[in-house]
């Protein structure tokens, strides 16, 4: 990997790291200029099958990045892309969290954290959705997400039960 | 149910790194949904109003908010050294998983079996993570103003697409507010 390619990626996701409020992923069509428009790193169908590679393996979701800084400069290109894109901001969540353990107990910090948590469940089901849009093409994806959904919600059982059960029923029919 | 729940237990620093590596490892369709699944129900660290308010604060920072949650709770068990300690775990097992993906992709592009494979564990991880959602709003128990800001907040971002930093930034300060009514009224 030349240098110039390694301050590209620093550079680059760095910047979009920076201003990803609401996670990493908020910030795709940002990636998709950088890594499609501005430099030409691949077309935008390759970007597409990348995205929904990284989305079908787990981790977060943000390691699409690892991807992209693997097609352009292997594994050390990976590794560049993925700490610019989580390095700076982890070093700003740290020291929210010592700022956040010094005023603990403090009414008005309090009240700020009950309001935000109706906006991360509200989150969490919102990329539930976008997730069961993008799988939803006859009703038998459909009919595995709600099944899916009631045997998380009404059991405690693990939900690796359902994912088995999803990769086997996709195998067979899908 | 009334009973007090037993004491809850404090997490090592390589039970961090560990649980957070399995989070990692099972996290499809994100990590969210699991992390809750893991600390809140199997290992008990946290209860669900605290990680919760620890995924909020997490959204409004800048950054994958899966990261900024794993840093917070790192520092809170183990301050410095578990703020390495849970983001390493988190990132470590898919990123090794998702260099040999990308091997495996750039040899073999797409194969059907694959994809088939992909679309059924897909569908049950949306499930997985919307259950989670109704999990915890039953548990979390929203008074009447709360719920309706993560209802607009699931609508916004969920139908209507809304780029998030608008959802998250515009719909703080009515959370805030919705918490402060809550918490002076009786």
């Amino acid at each position: 990997m030349s240098a110039a390619l390694f301050w590209q990626l620093v550079l680059g996701f760095g910047a979009i790291s920076l201003v990803s409020v609401g996670g990493g992923i908020a910030v795709l069509p940002e990636m998709h200029r950088l890594v499609v428009e501005v430099h030409g790193w691949m077309d935008s169908g390759d970007f597409a099958r990348r995205f929904a590679l990284a989305q079908a393996a787990p981790g977060p979701n943000v390691l699409v990045v690892g991807l992209f800084g693997w097609h352009v400069g292997g594994v050390p290109g990976m590794l560049t892309a993925v700490l610019a894109m989580t390095l700076p901001t982890s070093l700003l969540a740290f020291g929210f969290s010592r700022l956040r353990a010094r005023l603990a107990g403090r009414l008005w910090l309090k009240t700020i954290e009950r309001g935000l948590v109706p906006i991360a469940v509200g989150l969490i089901a919102a990329s539930g959705f976008i997730l069961a849009r993008g799988t939803a093409e006859w009703w038998l994806p459909v009919a595995i997400t709600a099944a899916s959904t009631l045997f998380v919600w009404r059991t405690d059982h693990s939900p690796l039960w359902v994912l088995g059960a999803g990769a086997v029923l996709g195998l067979a029919f899908l | 149910m009334t009973q007090d729940p037993p004491p809850r237990p404090v997490p090592t620093l390589a039970d961090l790194f560990l649980t957070y590596g399995k989070i990692g490892l099972i996290g499809f369709g994100g990590i969210n949904a699991w992390a809750r699944r893991v600390l809140v129900e199997e290992k008990r660290w946290l209860t669900d109003q605290e990680y919760a308010e620890t995924l909020g604060l997490g959204q409004v920072l800048p950054g994958p908010n899966a990261l900024n949650a794993a840093i917070m709770v790192g520092d809170r068990f183990h301050g410095t050294a578990g703020a390495i300690a849970a983001p390493a775990g988190m990132f470590g097992g898919p990123l090794i998983l998702l260099a040999g993906l990308a091997m495996l992709y750039d040899a073999y592009g797409e194969l059907p079996t694959m994809r088939a494979v992909l679309a059924g564990v897909g569908a049950a991880a949306a499930g997985m993570v919307l259950g989670t959602a109704a999990k915890m709003t039953e548990k979390l128990k929203p008074p009447p103003a709360l719920l309706a800001v993560g209802l607009v907040a699931f609508v916004a971002a969920g139908l209507f697409r809304l780029p998030l930093p608008y959802t998250v930034l515009g719909l703080a300060p009515f959370g805030i507010w919705a918490a402060s009514r809550a918490r002076r009224a009786p």
